[in-house]
């Protein structure tokens, strides 16, 4: 049995060691966030946080995951209110179809927590694994731009 | 505060965001089976048996094949096309046998093993081979429709011109690659049919599946999952997978649910149509339009499907946006054993487009006058008159687009700097910056939006809900926040209080389908009748003010409603005044109005691996009106990263009839750091016939990078490079060719 760790909850496994992540998190615990663009680690659409750095889930055995933290898109917002990074996506038209969304906004938000560069070059290359085929990225980049912004804000406003 | 004109919060954004929306596959259907697809591993043939291997337990499975539909027909334009190939396969992936299994794994083990014996046939695989009529496939000649559009006399005007210019330019297959793949799943109750699934048009489905199980209206209906993405994909094809999903479950008397993986949904599914395109162009020597003879030819693939609609608008946005006194196109659209081409964003513009953008290169090389000079010369303007002999009344943004991407993009400078840069061997790469406008035609072609009489509804209920009625879809490019504004704003209602109503054919009448840029300007306008009749219903239920809170709104609508559940405001389409056209010698107004889209490219090229990158692209678009300025700027955005990706990097490549990169490991589409930075300005030339003064803008971002990509790699290589897409193997291939001619 694997025995992991989702979105805060401890969970239990007990099928196939090489389950993908991915199916395990969408079919076992009904976590359906989690998208499947290409199967193959190309589109970044499945991307989740293993212990909190952004992983393509249709390439990790559940195996991989025994006694780690999987982080899914379901865990940024609350019934009532999204993240910011979610928010700011929101706000400056970062999600159309919103396939790619989940696994977009993961990347974003893993660059949000690791205190990343806001300058557009730096975003486009960390967001350079999750392929969006609506936006053409410009309101993504801007979406991203808007949450680390206001990050920045609220640390100045601290300092003050 | 006006909806309209503001750029109001994604209606389902919330839901997209969080996780919580419903893809088809993220439905957990109970009971439901999970169905594979037997197809054709060859282009042509016979089928000599189909032979299921006892070593797999088949009492597991539920198989269908051609003698399990009723009437197995996918209904679309033309007859022609099987559900399931019936003793013969006209192209390679031809769906066979469907097989349906409680495990998605074991159900693709099943393919594994059913063997199909084949008397071969000989293929046909490309334009010319289909011209060449080597092969019949298609009634006496290969021809799946062809168009002639005239005005004036083109062989008198190209003898009268000082300067003739020809070209032959060519252009590829392109895979619409939305990011969720096909989907669709189905069930029977008491002999009806529900289907479900990623879609843009639910009663395409609706009527595919009455015409393929013998149903009558009542017993089908069709449901939209929130669907990702389609930009045409998803136009017709759904037909295919909802009959499969339906035959499957209609002998398991249980529920199916068919998910294409990728591989399957790029090799199997429809593409953007490959197209010939020739131009004669005679112009006088200070480079005024005299003469342009046009030729276009298609290939279609194996069925009829969509490709006459396809190269109806290729056909009619041959000549670019531009008058001329002595137009002929002459199109056509042909069989070939591939699988069948379809709908995807520009319709057919964004081939015939390319050429006619990309040949004023070429006319620029011949009189020595700029092209950007030359489009100003020619280029459309209030009154002028179209190839089919249609007068612009109005709306006519050509030459303000073309303006503003010329100054915003400082072009101008650029291309003389570009010049001096080049001229030094020692920089290590060339640079250049291309010009392309653009036309795109909004709504259906001619009398296509008389014949599909859409309809669109608002309704109130006693419980004060604003809803709005549409089989319109929500893909992506905003139909739920613009429905919510328009509707919102017609009646003078906050646009908290207007909710959509999912697209399902039991639930909202025939707005028609999703696509050809139709969407805001057409059924938008027919929402906004809607709503302005049950604007001044609420008026007189409210005592002549339109309430403000839901609380007093509930109150006008229990008024309203006298007793029912709810009250309903249908309008249906009527064509604008004095719009004319003729089938027959397809003249007339072929649109109610068109759009106008510029860009200037600018790129660099490495000059040891001849890779193109975009720098930046900057574009100007005539949508009318945007009625959400963030969400029309994010269709030009998306549109001109997909013309971006088939420019530069998207490749589909055919052997034997088939694709043989179907993965996006090998099949590329722009990433994050592919995609340039773009400059968006919105040009706004209201159009009476439009809500709000509304045109179309879904298209158009498709139709433009692609020739000013390939005119500023012209200019960068000093190559003027006729065919798409432009991988440095295309470039290094011309780069040779050139280097030994001289």
């Amino acid at each position: 049995m694997i025995k992991l760790n989702v979105n805060g909850k401890r969970r239990s496994f007990s099928g196939p060691l090489f389950k993908r992540l991915i199916d395990v998190l969408r079919e076992d615990f009904r976590l359906t966030g989690t998208k499947e663009g290409c199967g193959e680690g190309e589109c970044g659409a499945c991307t989740v946080f293993l212990d909190g750095e952004p992983v393509n889930s249709c390439l990790i055995p559940v195996a991989h995951a025994e006694g780690r933290k999987v982080e899914t898109i379901e865990s940024l917002a609350n019934a009532k209110k999204l993240g910011v990074m979610q928010e700011a996506f929101l706000k400056r038209g970062g999600a159309q179809c919103g396939i790619c969304t989940p696994g977009m906004v993961m990347t974003a938000e893993y660059w949000r927590r690791v205190g990343g560069s806001p300058e557009p070059e730096a975003i486009r290359n960390v967001l350079a694994g999750n392929l969006c085929r609506c936006t053409g990225y410009q309101h993504i980049v801007d979406s991203v731009i808007e949450a680390l912004g206001r990050r920045r804000k609220k640390a100045r406003g601290q300092k003050a | 505060m006006p909806a309209v004109g503001t750029s109001a919060r994604r209606y389902e954004g919330p839901e997209k965001l969080s996780g919580r929306a419903l893809y088809l596959d993220d439905h957990d259907i109970p009971g439901c089976l999970f169905g594979v697809t037997l197809r054709s591993e060859i282009p042509r043939g016979r089928i000599k048996n189909v032979v299921f291997d006892r070593a797999f337990p088949w009492s597991e499975c539920v198989v269908a094949t051609a003698e399990d539909i009723p009437t197995n027909i996918v209904a679309l334009i033309e007859d022609d096309q099987p559900l399931l190939a019936d003793g013969i396969v006209r192209h390679a992936l031809e769906p066979i046998a469907l097989i349906a299994h409680e495990s998605r794994e074991k159900a693709y083990e099943a393919l594994r093993f059913v063997r199909v014996e084949y008397e071969e046939l000989p293929p046909v695989l490309t334009i010319e081979d289909s011209l060449s009529r080597r092969e019949i496939l298609y009634g006496s000649d290969n021809v799946f429709k062809r168009y002639l559009v005239r005005r004036g006399d083109v062989e008198k005007g190209l003898r009268e011109s000082p300067v003739v210019v020809e070209g032959e330019y060519r252009v590829p297959h392109q895979e619409q690659a939305y990011i969720e793949n096909n989907a669709m799943a189905a069930w029977w109750k008491d002999g009806a049919l529900t289907v479900m699934g990623s879609l843009q048009c639910p009663y395409y489905v609706h009527k595919a599946m009455k015409k393929l199980f013998g149903l009558s209206d009542g017993q089908v209906r069709v449901i939209q999952a929130t669907t990702g993405g389609g930009f045409g994909g998803k136009e017709e094809y759904p037909n295919m997978i909802g009959g499969h999903a339906a035959a499957l479950a209609r002998k398991a008397g249980r529920p199916v649910k068919i998910v294409y993986d990728r591989s399957e949904d790029m090799a199997a599914t429809t593409k953007r149509h490959p197209a010939i395109v020739r131009h004669r162009t005679g112009l006088s020597r200070d480079g005024r339009l005299i003469a342009q003879d046009i030729q276009v030819l298609m290939d279609g693939g194996a069925y009829v499907t969509l490709s006459p609609v396809v190269l109806s608008r290729g056909t009619i946005h041959a000549p670019g946006p531009y008058e001329c006194p002595n137009v002929r196109v002459d199109a056509s659209v042909l069989a070939t054993n591939t699988p069948p081409n379809g709908a995807f964003r520009g319709f057919g513009a964004p081939q015939t487009l390319f050429a006619a953008e990309l040949h004023w290169e070429k006319i620029a090389a011949a009189t020595g006058i700029d092209s950007l000079s030359l489009r100003r010369k020619n280029a459309f303007r209030e009154g002028s008159v179209t190839a089919t002999g249609q007068v612009l009344k109005e709306s006519v943004g050509a030459r303000e687009v073309l303006d503003l991407a010329v100054g915003k993009s400082g072009y101008l400078k650029k291309r003389s700097s570009y010049k001096r840069w080049n001229r030094d061997p020692k920089k290590p790469c060339w640079k250049g910056i291309g010009l392309a406008l653009v036309h795109h035609g909004g709504g259906f072609t001619g009398s296509g939006e008389v014949y599909l009489a859409s309809r669109a509804a608002v309704s109130i209920g006693r419980d004060g809900l604003v809803r709005v009625l549409a089989a319109s879809t929500e893909i992506g490019q905003g139909t739920n926040t613009l429905f919510s504004q328009i509707v919102a704003d017609a009646l003078g209602l906050p646009r908290d209080l207007v909710a959509i109503e999912n697209p399902d054919t039991a639930k909202v009448p025939d707005s028609g389908p999703t696509v050809a840029s139709r969407t805001c300007m057409v059924v938008g306008g027919l929402l906004r009748r809607a709503a302005d009749d049950l604007r001044s219903a609420l008026l007189e239920a409210a005592g002549g003010s339109i309430p403000q809170s839901r609380s007093k709104l509930r109150q006008a609508a229990v008024r309203l409603c006298a007793g029912e559940k709810e009250r309903r405001f249908e309008a249906s389409y009527e064509p604008p005044a004095g719009v004319h056209w003729d089938d027959k010698s397809y003249s007339g107004d072929a649109y109610a109005v068109y759009s106008y889209a510029a860009v200037a490219a600018d790129i660099e090229v490495d000059k040891t691996s001849f890779e193109v990158r975009v720098r930046k692209i900057t574009t100007a678009q005539d949508i009318g009106r945007a009625i959400n300025p963030l969400l029309a700027a994010g269709q030009v955005t998306g549109g001109t990263a997909q013309a971006v990706g088939w420019a530069l990097y998207e490749n589909v490549v055919m052997k034997n009839g088939r694709m043989t990169n179907p993965q996006l490991t090998n099949y590329i589409i722009p990433t994050a750091l592919d995609t340039p930075p773009m400059d968006v300005i919105l040009v706004e030339k209201p159009f009476s016939g439009g809500p709000f003064g509304a045109k179309g803008v879904g298209e158009l971002p498709m139709d433009v990078p692609a020739p000013a990509i390939a005119a500023a790699v012209h200019q960068a290589t000093g190559i003027l490079i006729p065919e798409l897409p432009l991988i440095p193997e295309t470039l290094h291939r011309y780069h040779d060719q050139t280097q030994r001619q001289r």
